[in-house]
C-alpha cells in the first residue's frame, strides 16, 4: 500500500483553480520531487498535504486514512509529518539544539531520549558544534541544515520541503542538494520536495512530477522525463528542445524535410494525424560531410544560421535545406562552424519523443 | 468566532459608536428631532467663522515654521559630517517627549511682553522701551507650536534622506553638480514627499491642539477651532453645536490623510526602489559647525531654554525676579505635594488611566493585528479598518463623540474614570495597532506552521514561538501609547470630573489661575514623571523607541 496517496485533488481561491485534479501516490521511502514554474500550484498542493490549506475537492491519504477531504482536515499538528519552509522557520528565540528538540519534546518523550536523539541528529548534519549557538548567529547554510535536523529528528511519516533552497547561493545550492539526498539515503524517510530547479528536483529525486497550471503533466524517473517527454510542456520545461510538427499517414512519419517510420519513434503504434515531436539539440548529429546513417535514420543538408558559444557546448541554429524547419542543434566546444556554412544533420529516431 | 465577535463590539463601543453618536447629535435637537439649526449656530457668528479660519491659518504658520527648522536638520544628520549629531537626536527627542503645554508655559516665561526673562534681558542691555518678542501674538503662538512639533518633520524627511543612495548625488556631481545645486536638485526634490508628509501632519497636529491656544491663544485674544469647542462646553453646555462645529476639522483630517496618502503612493518614495547603494557622508567643511549651530539653536529654544525657566520657576519665590539664594524656596512642591487637595490624586490618575487605557488599547490591538495579518478571518481586515480609523479624528472630537454618546443615560459615565480610560484607549488605539501589526508581521507565518507541523496547536505557537519574540516590541508599543496617554490633554479635558482630573488637565487649570511658581512645580513633577518611563522605556525597548515610525 502507498503511504501517500493524493486523490483528484483540487483548490480554488475564488474563481482560480490552482490546484486542479492532482492524482499522486508516494511508496514507502519514496523522494518525489513536485516541480514547475511559479503559481503551477506545487506549493499549494504541499500545503494541502501538511494540512495548512484544506482541498476543494478530492482527498489525501496517510496509511490508508483520509487525513484531508472538502469537509473534514487533520489539523498539521496530528499529521506526524515535518516539513522545511522557504524561510527555514527557524526559531530565533532558541539555541539550535533548542530548535532541534522542540518536537521531540512536544511528544513527550523522556529528556535523556530527547537529549541523546537530539545531540546524534546534529552529529549527522555536522551541526554538533553550534548546538548552543542562536540562529542569528548562523550563516544560511548552516541555518539549512538546523532545519533538516530538526524536521528528519523526529522521524516524520513524511517529510515535506517547500523551494528549501531558493534562498541560497549557487554554490551551497548543489551543496545542499547532496546534503538532502544524502540524509534521504540515510533515513529513508518519505518525502516531497516543492522546487522550480529542475537540475535540483533531478539530483534528489526518485520520480518528477512536472506541474503546470495546476495539473500534473507528467510524472516520471528524471532521466525518462528528459528522455521521453510526454507533453508539449514538459519537453519545453526540460532541458532546452526542438519541436517539430508532422504528420503520420500508412505508419510514416513526414515532417517538412524529413520522413521517417513511425514505429521507430514510439513504443506503441500511432494513430494516423497530425503529430508532434520533440528532439533534443543534444540528440542531432552535426557532420561536415554527408554522414553515415544507418538506414531509417534521416539525414538533410543545412546551413548555420545562427550561433552562441555557452561554455561547455556550442548552440547552433540550423536551417535544413528545402525545409521551413529551424533546428537547435548542440556540439562540443571544438566543433567550430561559421555562420553560412554548410553541413549535415543526422537524426535518430530513438531519440525523438512524440508529445501532446 | 467568539473572539471576532467580541472584539467587533469592542470596536464598535470604541470608535464606530461615538463617531455615530457625534453626527447623530450634530442634526437632532435636544428633544431628538431632526434640525439644521445647531449648523446654522455654530456658523452663524462672525467669531466662529474667525476661529475656523484662525485654526487653518495657524496650522499652515507652524507646519511652515516647523519644516523650515527640521529640513535642514534632518539633513545635517543624515547626509553630512556634522559633529554632534547623538546631541541633535537627544534634542529633537526631548522636544518630542516634552508635553506641548509645558513648552507653551515655558515660553510665557521666557517672552512674556513684560517680565518675560528674554526681554527682561533685552531692555537690559539695550535700554529698549518695547520687547524684543511677543509670545501672546499669533506669530509667537505659530513658533511655539513649531518648536514642539518639528519632531515630525524631522522623523519623515530623515528617514526619506537615510534611503537615498551616495550613487544619486555622484550622478549629479559626476554631470556638472556641486555640493549645493546637487541637494537643491536631486536631495531635496527626492525627500519632497516626506516633507509635505511631514508638512501635512504638523499641520493637522496644530489644528487638533488644544493645550497650547488654551494658554496662549485665549490671553491674547486669538480664537481658534479647539478653544471654541471648549467655550461650547463652558456653562450652558452646547453639545450640539459642539459636534456640528467640530465637522469641518473632521473633514478637514480625513482629506488631508486621504492626500497625503495618494500623493505618497503616487510619487512613491522614489529613492526606495534604489536598493542598498553605498550612503557616503558629504564633507561639509567649515560649513558643518553652521549646520550644528543651527540645531543646537533648535534644542535651545525648544528645550533647554523652556525647560530651565520652568525649573527656576518651580524653586522661585516670585519667578520674576530670577536666581537667587534669598528667592529660592521648596514652598511650591511643598505645597503641590502635602497640601494641594488634587496634585497627588492626579498624578495617581494619570499614571493608572494611562496604564489600564494602554494595556486595553494594546490587547484589543493585538488580538485585530493577529486576525489580521494572519488573515484568520474575512471580517479580520474590517476590524483592522476600524482600529485605525481614530488616526483620522483629532483627540478633541473623540472626546465630543465619547462625551455625546456615554456621558449622559443609560450610560451617565460622565466624569467617571472607566470613560476617560477608554476614551483615550480608544484615541490611541491606532498607535497600538501599528505597533501590534508591524510585531506581528515582523514574525513570518512559517515560525508559526513549524510548530505546527511537528505536533504543536496554535496555542502552543502562541507560547512558545509568536509571544517570545513579539514581547520586546509589543512592551516599547506598549510604553509609548502609555507615555503618550499621561500627557493627553484634549480628550481629557472635556471628560474628567471633579475627582478624575488628570495632571495635563489639573496643570491646564492651574494656569487659568494664574500662579506660574505653583505650575512650573507642577510640570516639574510631570516632567520628572515622564522621563523615568521615557527612561524605562529606552532601557527595555532601545534608544529611539518613540521615535520609530511604524
Amino acid at each position: 500500500m502507498s503511504r501517500l496517496i493524493l486523490s483528484n485533488l483540487t483548490k480554488r481561491y475564488g474563481a482560480l483553480t490552482v490546484v486542479d485534479g492532482v492524482d499522486l501516490a508516494l511508496e514507502e521511502g519514496e523522494f518525489v520531487s513536485l516541480l514547475g514554474p511559479s503559481g503551477c500550484g506545487k506549493t499549494t498542493t504541499l500545503r494541502m498535504i501538511a494540512g495548512f490549506v484544506p482541498p476543494d475537492g478530492g482527498s489525501i491519504a496517510l496509511d490508508g486514512a483520509i487525513i484531508s477531504a472538502p469537509d473534514s482536515v487533520l489539523p498539521p499538528e496530528r499529521r506526524g509529518m515535518s516539513m522545511i519552509f522557504q524561510s527555514y522557520a527557524i526559531w530565533p528565540n532558541m539555541t539550535v539544539e533548542e530548535n532541534v528538540a522542540f518536537g521531540l519534546k512536544l511528544r513527550k518523550l523522556p529528556n535523556a531520549e530527547v537529549r541523546a536523539r537530539t545531540a546524534e541528529m546534529l552529529e549527522t548534519v555536522q551541526m554538533a558544534h553550534l548546538a548552543g549557538r542562536y540562529p542569528a548567529e548562523l550563516s544560511g547554510g548552516q541555518q539549512q541544515r538546523v532545519a533538516l535536523a530538526r524536521a528528519i529528528v523526529i522521524k516524520p511519516a513524511v517529510l515535506l520541503l517547500d523551494e528549501p533552497l531558493s534562498n541560497l547561493d549557487a554554490n551551497l545550492r548543489e551543496e545542499m542538494r547532496f546534503e538532502i539526498r544524502r540524509l534521504h539515503n540515510a533515513f529513508r524517510i518519505t518525502t516531497v520536495y516543492v522546487t522550480h530547479d529542475q537540475a535540483e528536483a533531478m539530483a534528489t529525486s526518485d520520480r518528477i512530477a512536472v506541474m503546470h497550471a495546476g495539473r500534473v503533466e507528467q510524472i516520471d524517473a528524471p532521466h525518462l522525463l528528459y528522455a521521453r517527454p510526454r507533453t508539449r510542456f514538459v519537453a519545453g520545461f526540460i532541458g532546452r528542445t526542438n519541436l517539430i510538427e508532422g504528420n503520420v499517414a500508412n505508419d510514416i512519419f513526414a515532417a517538412d524535410g524529413f520522413s521517417l517510420p513511425a514505429s521507430s519513434m514510439a513504443g506503441q503504434a500511432l494513430p494516423p494525424g497530425p503529430t508532434l515531436v520533440s528532439v533534443r539539440p543534444q540528440s542531432i548529429g552535426l557532420h561536415r560531410g554527408v554522414p553515415d546513417a544507418p538506414s531509417g535514420h534521416p539525414v538533410m543538408q543545412g546551413t548555420i544560421l545562427e550561433r552562441t558559444y555557452l561554455g561547455e557546448s556550442w548552440d547552433y541554429v540550423v536551417s535544413p535545406a528545402e525545409s521551413g524547419l529551424r533546428l537547435r542543434v548542440a556540439a562540443p566546444p571544438l566543433d567550430v562552424h561559421d555562420v553560412g556554412g554548410a553541413v549535415w544533420l543526422a537524426l535518430d529516431p530513438r531519440q525523438l519523443a512524440v508529445v501532446q | 468566532m467568539a473572539l471576532w465577535i467580541a472584539l467587533a463590539l469592542a470596536l464598535a463601543f470604541l470608535v464606530a459608536f461615538p463617531l455615530i453618536k457625534l453626527m447623530i447629535a450634530s442634526v437632532e435637537t435636544r428633544d431628538g428631532a431632526f434640525t439644521l439649526n445647531n449648523y446654522a449656530t455654530a456658523y452663524g457668528r462672525a467669531r466662529y467663522l474667525e476661529a475656523l479660519f484662525n485654526s487653518l491659518k495657524l496650522g499652515a504658520l507652524s507646519a511652515a515654521i516647523a519644516t523650515l527648522i527640521a529640513v535642514p536638520m534632518a539633513w545635517a544628520v543624515s547626509r553630512t559630517d556634522m559633529p554632534g549629531k547623538g546631541f541633535c537626536w537627544a534634542m529633537v527627542m526631548a522636544a518630542f517627549v516634552l508635553p506641548p503645554y509645558l513648552g507653551a508655559i515655558g515660553w510665557i516665561l521666557l517672552a512674556g511682553p513684560n517680565s518675560g526673562f528674554l526681554n527682561v534681558l533685552w531692555r537690559a542691555v539695550t535700554g529698549a522701551e518695547d520687547p524684543i518678542v511677543n509670545i501672546y501674538t499669533f506669530s509667537g503662538l505659530a513658533t511655539v507650536i513649531a518648536l514642539h512639533s518639528f519632531p515630525l518633520v524631522f522623523l519623515f524627511v530623515k528617514s526619506a534622506l537615510d534611503l537615498i543612495s551616495s550613487e544619486m548625488e555622484d550622478a549629479a556631481n559626476i554631470l556638472g553638480a556641486g555640493t549645493f545645486a546637487t541637494m537643491r536638485r536631486v536631495t531635496l526634490p527626492l525627500a519632497g514627499p516626506a516633507i509635505l508628509g511631514g508638512f501635512i501632519i504638523v499641520f493637522l497636529e496644530t489644528i487638533a491642539l488644544f493645550g497650547t491656544p488654551a494658554i496662549i491663544g485665549i490671553p491674547a485674544r486669538i480664537n481658534v477651532v479647539t478653544t471654541q469647542l471648549w467655550q461650547f462646553f463652558e456653562h450652558p453646555v452646547r453639545m450640539e453645536v459642539a459636534a456640528a462645529y467640530a465637522m469641518p476639522l473632521l473633514l478637514i483630517t480625513v482629506a488631508m490623510i486621504g492626500a497625503q496618502k495618494l500623493l505618497l503612493a503616487r510619487k512613491g518614495f522614489v529613492s526606495q526602489t534604489g536598493k542598498g547603494g553605498e550612503r557616503r557622508e558629504i564633507k561639509l567643511g567649515a560649513w558643518r559647525w553652521v549646520m550644528f549651530a543651527w540645531c543646537a539653536g533648535v534644542g535651545l529654544f525648544a528645550v533647554m531654554l523652556p525647560v530651565m525657566v520652568l525649573v527656576q520657576a518651580s524653586f522661585a519665590k516670585a519667578w520674576g525676579r530670577g536666581l537667587s539664594v534669598d528667592n529660592f524656596t521648596f514652598r511650591n512642591y511643598y505645597h503641590l505635594l502635602f497640601e494641594h487637595d488634587m496634585a497627588l490624586t492626579s498624578v495617581w490618575n494619570t499614571i493608572w488611566f494611562s496604564a489600564a487605557a494602554a494595556t486595553i488599547a494594546l490587547i484589543i490591538a493585538l488580538l485585530v493585528a493577529y486576525m489580521v495579518v494572519r488573515k484568520l478571518s474575512r471580517f479580520a481586515d474590517a476590524l483592522g479598518f476600524l482600529a485605525m480609523a481614530p488616526f483620522v479624528i483629532p483627540g478633541i472630537i473623540m472626546a465630543i463623540g465619547f462625551y455625546a454618546a456615554y456621558a449622559s443615560p443609560p450610560f451617565a459615565m460622565y466624569g467617571t474614570a472607566a470613560l476617560i480610560i477608554l476614551a483615550f484607549a480608544a484615541r490611541f488605539l491606532p498607535i497600538a495597532f501599528a505597533n501590534a501589526s508591524a510585531a506581528m508581521r515582523a514574525v513570518h507565518p512559517e515560525m508559526e506552521e513549524a510548530v505546527r507541523i511537528l505536533g504543536g496547536g496554535r496555542m502552543t505557537a502562541i507560547r512558545f514561538v509568536t509571544a517570545p519574540l513579539v514581547k520586546r516590541a509589543l512592551l516599547g508599543g506598549w510604553l509609548i501609547v502609555f507615555i503618550v496617554a499621561t500627557r493627553e490633554l484634549s480628550a481629557a479635558v472635556f471628560l474628567v470630573g471633579p475627582r478624575t482630573r488628570t495632571m495635563s488637565v489639573l496643570l491646564y487649570d492651574l494656569s487659568e489661575a494664574g500662579n506660574f511658581e505653583v505650575l512650573a512645580a507642577f510640570g516639574g513633577i510631570l516632567l520628572v514623571i515622564t522621563m523615568v518611563f521615557v527612561a524605562v522605556g529606552m532601557k527595555l525597548a532601545g534608544r529611539d523607541f518613540m521615535l520609530r515610525r511604524s
